[in-house]
């Protein structure tokens, strides 16, 4: 088999990924393969794409662990290289190594989740929403009090707390 | 210097209270891989956003900076040993009454710390979120629903906030208590750490106690489990200083009275001498074996007699034989008048 990139070199790597339930094939050479690797190939390549990549070949040029490897697509930083230095190198390298991050944190602070303060701007949507789980918890009690009334005005904010929400009613109300 | 007066409640035990909460802006490569066009961008918004509502203020460009003048700085508590370490491309915004510190770009590319004198944890944590709230106006913070807000260092993850207490403690260290003590502290998952000198004697009594977790824990729950655990040393330090003056009165008032003697007639005075002498007079003072000395002039001691505190005011370079004389001086005139 022929390389599909350069057309040249025989393929060595065979690489299969699904994306979006859809399973594509590539054949590379060894050259293109590194040149091409897929935490390259595109910037908002993301840790669900890495899963969804399988590589599957005989002669395999490169290390499998590291292909496996998250790599963060601002700031370059892998999985690999965050587990020797332990730091992190842009905010997102938490949103690309993901929930495989919660042992770490489970370790060092004995939790996952924060309970604090939420800045406005960068947390006005989980502000909302917050905020409308508690009205909710409200207007059940109101239902079951039969306060017909309060339960209409909670009702109300509600719905004007979803409309005013940049994210749209659906996200909120949700 | 904002903790140096001697009116923070507490103060016969309590030092100083502080907090420090860490941020970081959206999409922008930390600190350690910034690049300095970003870093100076980053510095940039910070100061505008800081000078909309605060004029009283100074910065520090860590590049221009002297090495003399940021170890001052290190020395007042207001930079950090990283930052000092730090050149081109970060900083430190410091307000003039020196309550508030803003360093852009050491760890994170902001680390907000307020100071205040005695036991005011609580005041510390709600100047520094005004600040915060202040910042975010300016910038968008990295903030995730679930981990809150993003840091450098996953230690820091969450709230961001580590706040800390200056405790004094001579009555505990002196009738053999403080280990009992400190262990104790830490298995309630706070981080102590003490003034060692040569060896593993604990020099001058003084100790920082911190919460570790930042993860979990909201902001006024880290506050009131550090307030509740230091009211719980105050009263365990009060009982022994009390004790040491019942049982051992002659002997107490002995090394008081010896330190005292150095502090007013010595010609010659190493830093590590000058806090161990500092720490006997302030029990000095809380025992009422000594006069009633300002705790702010023992304060300015322990700021004013640090080295490159001495160094700033000469031109030329002084070696350490030259700061000891120097060092001397400056403790007898501050305690001339005090009899
Ligand atoms: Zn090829
Ligand atoms: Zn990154």
């Amino acid at each position: 088999m022929i390389c599909e990139q350069c057309g040249k070199k025989a393929a060595t790597v065979h690489i299969t990924k699904i994306e979006n339930g859809k399973k594509s094939d590539m054949h590379l050479c060894d050259q293109c393969a590194v040149a091409s690797s897929p935490f390259h190939m595109s910037p908002t390549f993301t840790m669900s794409d890495l899963l969804a990549g399988l590589i599957n070949s005989g002669s395999v040029p490169m290390n499998m662990d590291v292909l496996q490897q998250p790599k963060c697509d601002v700031c370059g930083l892998s999985y690999d290289r965050f587990k020797s230095t332990g730091r992190f190198g842009c905010s997102n390298c938490y949103t690309v190594f993901g929930e495989r991050l919660n042992p770490l944190f489970k370790r060092v602070h004995g939790n996952t989740t924060h309970t604090g303060k939420i800045p406005s701007k960068a947390g006005a949507r989980i502000k909302t929403i917050r905020l409308v789980e508690k009205l909710k918890i409200k207007l059940e009690e109101a239902i079951q009090n039969e306060e017909y009334e309060r339960a209409a005005q909670l009702r109300d904010e509600i719905k004007q707390i979803a409309a005013n929400s940049k994210e749209g009613a659906a996200d909120v109300l949700d | 210097m904002c903790w140096i007066n001697d009116d923070g409640p507490m103060n016969e035990i309590i030092l100083s209270s502080r907090v420090r909460l860490a941020r970081n802006i959206n999409k922008i490569p930390f600190p350690s891989i910034v690049k300095l066009e970003e870093a100076e961008n980053v510095i940039k918004q910070i100061k505008e956003a800081y000078e909309n509502e605060n004029k009283n203020f100074d910065f520090f460009d860590m590049k221009s900076t002297t090495a003399v003048q940021k170890q001052v700085l290190l020395e007042n508590h207001l930079i950090s040993p990283d930052l000092m370490k730090k050149g081109e491309g970060s900083g430190a915004l410091i307000s003039n009454d020196k309550c508030v510190s803003i360093m852009i770009n050491e760890e994170d590319h902001i680390r907000i710390q307020t100071i205040y004198g005695g036991l005011q944890i609580r005041r510390a944590w709600e100047e520094a979120s005004k600040i915060d709230d202040l910042l975010e106006k300016n910038v968008q913070y990295a903030f995730d629903e679930n981990w809150g807000y993003l840091t450098s260092c996953p230690t820091n993850v969450g709230t961001g906030m580590r706040a800390s207490v200056m405790v004094h403690l001579p009555g505990l260290n002196i009738s053999g208590n403080i280990n009992k003590i400190l262990q104790t502290v830490v298995q309630l998952g706070l981080t102590i750490r003490g003034l060692y000198g040569e060896g593993t004697d604990i020099v001058g009594n003084m100790f920082q106690i911190s919460n570790q977790i930042t993860l979990g824990r909201s902001e006024e729950e880290i506050v009131e489990n550090l307030t509740a655990v230091t009211n719980q040393i105050i009263e365990k330090e009060k009982e022994a200083r009390s004790l040491l003056i019942s049982n051992s009165k002659v002997q107490i008032e002995d090394k008081i009275w010896r330190s005292w003697g150095l502090m007013k007639n010595a010609r010659m005075m190493q830093s590590y001498e000058c806090l161990k002498l500092i720490s006997d007079i302030r029990l000095g003072v809380d025992l009422e074996v000594l006069p009633k000395i300002p705790l702010e002039i023992l304060n300015e001691i322990m700021i004013e007699t640090q080295s490159a505190n001495i160094q700033i005011k000469y031109d030329h370079e002084l070696n350490a034989n030259d700061r000891d004389i120097i060092r001397a001086e400056i403790i007898r005139n501050k305690l001339r008048n005090m009899e």
